[in-house]
């Protein structure tokens, strides 16, 4: 069963047409919103929650239940907001900028449907400071449905008032956890806060928040425009729907493509991406779901299926789908070293574990790629890392422990190997 | 970048920016930018109102623009914001320059995707053109700077120079993008990749084909 | 009320408890370094790591997790013990082993809790992290590469002292603490980071290297600096005092202290007194102790005297002065060394009745000529407190910046009679309405407008008096108490020309005005008084004395003797019983126990420490009309407002640096 091109979402994915207004419409988007909006507020979470659709900014967590924690009346006045995460910085992932730059009224529309739904006043688009134009292209988006009254006062003639507004990060990719992007949208650095209170009870400027991302949104239209049953007719059981894949890395053709939700390893390499680089006995290991989740060996990985379940069973993740691919010239402790210099680059600072952790993980690390280590310092990494895990007040410091866990569990004989080599080398030397 | 420091407070530099004001145009931004967050919220205009004046500093001095301490000031003051706070901001995010940079902003990618794809030859190129890492050229041309995933890594690998990007590159590639930089031309940005056309599969299309020539409404199949 | 098990004990905890707290309760102690009572809650050193069930399977910040039902904590199990050494070795790994000649060895939190829960090794092998030392002012010394970002000192600018001097700069590993392009934080508060740095990146920059905490006497004092009456430990070594710190006492000061009540310190051995001095020929002439009171009882002043109490003294040796005057034929006390006469006749009309912890409940307040910052720092840190609550405040007075949003009404009193509608609409719908009147205040007759406005608005009520006077002076409760008022204040002293005047310490009098009187100094400092005076009787400072102080709000609270005084100086009533000696009268105490006694004796008040009683208002007199702008505030440099700050070099820098903003460049060090 493959996924057929109707069925497909992001029917302007690689932006072959124009992403304005018109063009969208005449792709389906804005489609009589009104009259989705008119099935009611509960009808809509209700649909989402039946279409299987579980978050697609990497936890997963299932989109229409997140909807639905958020207040159905404001008892103080407070108002809710929706704010929808742009800040797409995990190494490896490039969907949502794709989603932006070349279906932006996906996402808008998304916003209103979604806003609506769980009674939200406006809606705030955190985009990543460094995607510039496709903010510049979001912010043309924004304008255009205003002025054609898709959004603002009464959008879509729904009788429902809805903002949207455009916020553009500065560079960290911690911005990207929900709480610190809240911090950051009030203008402060970007460091998580303590939950709870969680966002949905005190979030933006102490109201009822949700933060979903660019791609949960952006489906949720047409997910009502289908209905659940249709986007439910995808994937395994707990694992819906349709999904943006990102390759990088050594593939024949990397890529971003929409495909059904559980699609094996091969299928999507084969199919898109024409292949490992050097064939399939070339492929070492993969990272399936971005740098924060651990690597899988090529023997695992080749057979399983691409969803939350199939990637937990080979001891990953499915994270945002962002599959980094790398074949057996990979110096792999390097690959997983640049990613410890990468968290601890983007460690806010805040609290202990991951402030200190990240540097010092980092600089093991360095020591084991070029072998400068004694093999004891192999399973204090190890130690370190689970100091971290667990320890910190936001996933980042799991997100900086599990990649090295990965690399210990599947690649600890190479590490060895290293140390054992240049132990070699300074003996000889020293003759 | 443990070696970002703020330009030092200096005479000099309160002589040069200390009277920093928007220009009438930047003016109307600023208060479009924050007329976005609610009333009593106007600190949350903190980042793009930076991001702003970074510009108008470009605009001014032919860079790519940097934060000079009294323009950070400006900005405390428009938004009765503690100026401590400003820093901190400002300090926090990468983006914002707190130390002059050159006419373009050569920003590498380093991380894993890219690394995968070569971005070490890229690197090289750059260093090649004489560029250093944390440095502006002599001539003040290009600022290098080693930079985190930029959420390009299916056409790595990238740099982005200034509000550009230019992906799918070599070592000839970006020399290339470089050279006409340098001589006053502006290369496409995007894919660098003969045939490519954005973050396709190069050469063989394997979805949405009939999207390519015309604006293909699925409606009717579904 | 939640009941909660903590290691297996169940107990009940209070409503909005955290866990931390429940630990505290069941008598289990939570490491920590972020965490602090009296500041938000910031999460982040991760040293306060428990076991909570239900919840993830991963340890809970004890600190930020509220209590709840049927919670099961374990504060003693394997995942508890290993998070702890997990997060100590962290907080380590970057800090220098400098503990040799770090000031805060012996007292520092990191150490104790390495000792307590850490692994005892080391195996980190990289390079430790440095961070340059950030100039911070006159006060806080730093060695940031000590600092383990906990962020206590950013969130007390913020929140407590309210003026956002502090911030952390950068982020990840490279973050750091700093203020602003390095300034000198100038906040009247701003050294209670040096108490609240659980480790020595703040240090107190005067104390530097003078001792370890272990060599130190500890003697529990009242500071003199102001009228809060804040409760302070004076460390002394030898006949030294080193440093000052607060105490806690929630009543009071809560657990800070004004820099200038902390470093004055280092005035105390300074310009003093140390031996009797005489005026021959115009020139002040060291003398021994028998000449000088054979020059006291040449004065033979008959009843011919009148005393002026400064305001750092005791009530105890205003009651000696009060007691030698007394059997002299005398009732000539006066405190209010610059002239101010409000009525004293009823003691509840010039106290700050609502208290300084009640005031926190006030929801409109209205200050009339109150500088509170300079006049009395831990009183505005409270108006904070009620701000933040929800309170409006309204000044009178000249502009100054509160640290909190207050309607400014102008200078002129006449506002008061014709207030504006937004604030009788403020104090009308007030359940805690308050009115504060200061020195500047009381001088222009704000007391009586302030009756007035607290007959028109209800202002004392159930449960609730907001009448409230705020002092300047450490002596001026317990000396209004002691009848040190004159109807005219110290007008009726001039005009009665006394042919001596005792001077306990009155370095704010304008002796001129006495240019008649042999003036008896009995003081601690070489300051203005001594200037002035035909004898001088080196005397003991707060800290080489017992004593007993009253507070603005009427607080009783005892200090104690740290040290001796310095050279021949004694302690104040020591010489005014030899006083009485040499001029042949009788004051009816031989030790300081029958002087205390007789003191009690006659105010009864003052042998209870605790609030006096000093019953209801009284009626505000009829036809106030109150009128005439307030120029200015009486504190024109908060460092230099006494003697003993007057000589202390570290206050004096102060005062220049920050106040005058003459540039003393650390640089060129």
């Amino acid at each position: 069963m493959a996924l057929h091109d109707k069925d497909r979402i992001f029917t302007n994915l690689y932006g072959y047409q124009p992403w304005n207004l018109p063009a969208a419409q005449a792709r389906g988007d804005w489609d009589n919103t009104k009259a989705l909006l008119e099935r009611g507020q509960d009808a809509i979470i209700q649909e989402v929650k039946d279409s299987g659709l579980r978050g697609r900014g990497g936890a997963g967590f299932p989109t229409g239940m997140k909807w639905s924690f958020m207040p159905k009346e404001s008892k103080d006045g407070r108002p809710s907001f929706l704010v929808i995460n742009a800040d797409e910085s995990e190494p490896g992932s490039c969907k949502d900028r794709e989603i932006i730059r070349h279906d932006p009224h996906k996402l808008l529309e998304g916003a209103l449907v979604a806003g609506f739904a769980m009674r939200a006043r406006a809606a705030y688009i955190y985009i990543r400071g460094e995607y510039i134009r496709e903010a510049e292209t979001l912010f043309a988006a924004r304008d255009e449905a205003y002025a054609a009254g898709l959004l603002g006062k009464n959008a879509c003639g729904s009788g429902y008032d809805f903002d949207v507004f455009v916020h553009r990060g500065a560079g960290a990719y911690i911005c990207g956890e929900e709480t610190a992007m809240i911090e950051s949208l009030e203008g402060k650095k970007g460091q998580p806060r303590l939950k709870p209170p969680f966002p949905a009870g005190a979030g933006l400027y102490g109201c009822p928040t949700t933060v979903n991302n660019v791609e949960s949104i952006a489906v949720a239209p047409t997910i009502l425009r289908r209905g659940a049953a249709w986007f439910s007719s995808f994937g395994r059981e707990n694992n819906k729907g349709t999904k943006l894949f990102q390759i990088s890395g050594h593939v024949n053709r990397p890529c971003v493509v929409e495909e059904e939700m559980s699609i094996p390893f091969s299928e999507l390499i084969e199919k898109h991406c024409g292949g490992i680089r050097g064939g399939r006995d070339n492929l070492l290991a993969v990272i399936p779901g971005g740098s924060s989740v651990p690597l899988v060996p090529a023997a695992e990985i080749w057979d399983a299926p691409m969803d939350f379940d199939g990637l937990k069973a080979v001891g990953s993740g499915l994270g945002t789908a962002a599959v980094i691919v790398m074949d057996k010239s990979t110096d792999i402790v390097r690959a997983i070293s640049r990613l410890s210099y990468f968290y601890k680059h983007e460690s806010c600072g805040q609290c202990t574990p991951c402030r200190e952790g990240t540097g010092w993980m980092w600089r093991v690390m360095e020591r084991l790629r070029t072998g400068d280590a004694d093999v004891s310092e192999i399973d204090m990494l190890q130690q370190v890392t689970k100091q971290v895990e667990g320890h910190t007040i936001c996933a980042l410091g799991d997100a900086a422990a599990w990649p090295i866990q990965g690399l210990i569990r599947h690649f600890r004989p190479e590490i060895e190997r290293r140390i054992a080599t240049r132990a070699g080398d300074v003996r000889e030397a020293a003759e | 970048m443990a070696d970002r420091h703020p330009e030092p407070d200096s005479p000099e530099l309160r002589a040069r920016w200390g009277n920093f004001a928007w220009t009438p145009e930047n003016a109307a931004k600023a208060s479009d930018i924050i007329a976005r967050y609610p009333e009593g919220r106007q600190r949350s205009a903190v980042m793009p109102l930076l991001d702003l004046a970074q510009r108008q500093v470009g605009a001014e001095t032919q860079t790519q623009g940097w934060l000079p301490l009294p323009v950070m000031e400006f900005i405390a003051a428009q938004l009765s914001m503690p100026v401590i706070r400003v820093l901190e901001v400002a300090t926090f995010y990468t983006m914002y320059n707190i130390a002059p940079v050159g006419r373009f902003h050569v920003q590498v990618c380093g991380t894993t995707p890219c690394m995968l794809r070569g971005s070490d030859e890229i690197m090289a190129a750059c260093k090649a053109k004489g560029m250093k890492k944390g440095h502006t050229t002599a001539d003040g041309l290009f600022t290098l700077t080693e930079v985190e995933c930029m959420g390009n890594c299916a056409s790595a690998p990238m740099v982005q120079i200034n509000d550009d990007n230019y992906e799918d590159l070599t070592a000839e590639r970006v020399t290339f993008v470089l050279d006409e930089l340098a001589a006053g031309r502006r290369p496409k940005a995007g894919t660098q990749e003969p045939g490519r056309h954005t973050v396709e599969p190069v050469g063989v299309l394997t979805t949405l084909t009939a999207m390519v020539g015309e604006n293909h409404d699925y409606r009717g199949e579904w | 009320m939640p009941k909660v098990k903590v290691d297996g004990v169940e107990l009940e905890v209070p409503v909005g408890a955290t866990v931390l707290q429940a630990c505290e309760l069941a008598g289990k102690e939570i490491p920590r370094f972020c965490y602090h009572e009296r500041l938000s809650i910031a999460g982040n050193c991760r040293m306060c790591l428990v076991e909570v069930k239900p919840g993830p399977p991963k340890p809970q910040a004890s600190c930020a997790l509220p209590a709840a039902e049927g919670q099961e904590i374990r504060t003693d199990s394997e995942m508890v013990k290993k998070a702890r050494e997990g997060v100590m070795e962290f907080l380590l790994i970057n800090h220098p082993l400098d503990c040799p000649i770090c000031d805060q060895g012996g007292e520092c939190d990191l150490q104790d809790q390495s000792v307590a829960y850490g692994r005892g090794t080391s195996r980190f092998h990289e390079h430790k992290r440095a961070v340059t030392e950030k100039y911070m002012g006159p006060l806080i010394k730093t060695t940031m590469t000590r600092c383990i970002q906990c962020t206590r000192c950013v969130r007390f600018s913020e929140e407590v002292a309210g003026v956002d001097e502090i911030g952390a700069l950068y982020r990840g590993e490279n973050m750091q603490i700093t203020t602003y392009l390095e300034k000198a934080a100038t906040h009247e508060l701003s050294a209670n980071v040096i108490d609240l740095c659980p480790v020595g990146a703040l240090t107190s920059g005067p104390y530097a290297f003078e001792a370890r905490p272990w060599e130190l006497k500890k003697t529990l004092a009242i500071d003199v600096s102001d009228a809060i009456g804040s409760n302070v430990r004076l460390d002394s070594r030898g006949r030294e005092v080193l440093r000052i710190l607060p105490r806690v006492n929630d009543d009071v000061n809560e657990e800070w202290l004004s820099d200038r009540g902390r470093f004055l310190v280092d005035g105390l051995t300074r310009r003093r007194l140390d031996k009797p001095w005489l005026r021959r020929d115009g020139k002040l002439v060291a003398a021994s102790w028998a000449e000088a009171f054979d020059a006291v009882a040449k004065i033979n002043p008959g009843s011919s005297v009148a005393v002026i109490a400064g305001d750092l003294v005791d009530c105890e040796t205003m009651f000696a002065a009060k007691a030698l005057a007394g059997a002299l034929g005398s009732s000539l006390l006066e405190g209010r060394q610059t002239g101010l006469a409000y009525d004293c006749s009823n003691l509840a009309a010039v106290n700050f009745n609502s208290t300084l912890a009640g005031i926190e409940e006030a929801d409109a307040v209205l200050i009339i000529g109150s500088m509170v910052r300079d006049e009395a720092p831990l009183l505005n840190t409270r108006l904070r407190k009620a701000v933040k609550k929800g309170a409006k405040v309204f000044i009178v007075g000249p502009h100054w910046d509160p640290t909190y949003p207050a309607t400014f009404l102008g200078d002129d009193l006449a506002v008061l009679g014709d207030l504006p509608a937004d604030v009788v609409a403020a104090f009308e719908g007030a359940a805690k309405p308050a009115v504060i009147v200061g020195g500047a205040g009381l001088a222009k007759g704000g007391r009586e407008a302030a009756l007035a406005l607290s007959e028109r608005f209800n202002i004392v009520r159930e449960g609730w008096n907001g009448f409230n006077v705020v002092h300047m002076a450490a002596s001026r409760m317990g000396g209004l108490m002691l009848g040190y008022a004159q109807k005219g204040g110290i007008a009726d002293l001039i005009a009665a020309k006394p042919k001596m005047v005792i001077s306990l310490g009155a370095d704010e009098v304008d002796f001129t005005k006495f240019a008649d009187s042999m003036i008896v100094h009995i003081g601690h400092h070489g300051d203005k008084a001594a200037h002035a005076a035909d004898v001088i009787l080196p005397a003991a400072a707060f800290s080489e004395k017992d004593g007993t102080y009253v507070n603005t709000e009427g607080r009783v609270q005892y200090g104690e003797k740290a040290v001796f005084a310095p050279g021949e100086a004694r302690e104040d009533w020591t010489i005014l019983r030899a006083m009485a000696d040499a001029l042949g009268v009788t004051v009816g105490f031989d030790s300081f126990e029958q002087l205390r006694a007789a003191m009690v004796a006659a105010v009864p008040a003052l042998g209870t420490e605790g609030l006096a009683d000093y019953g209801a208002l009284p009626a505000a007199p009829a036809g106030v009309k109150p009128e005439g702008a307030i120029a200015g505030y009486p504190i024109k440099d908060r460092y230099l407002t006494n003697a003993i700050g007057r000589a202390s070099p570290t206050l004096q820098r102060c005062s220049a640096e920050l106040i005058h903003g003459e540039a003393q460049a650390e640089a060129a060090e």
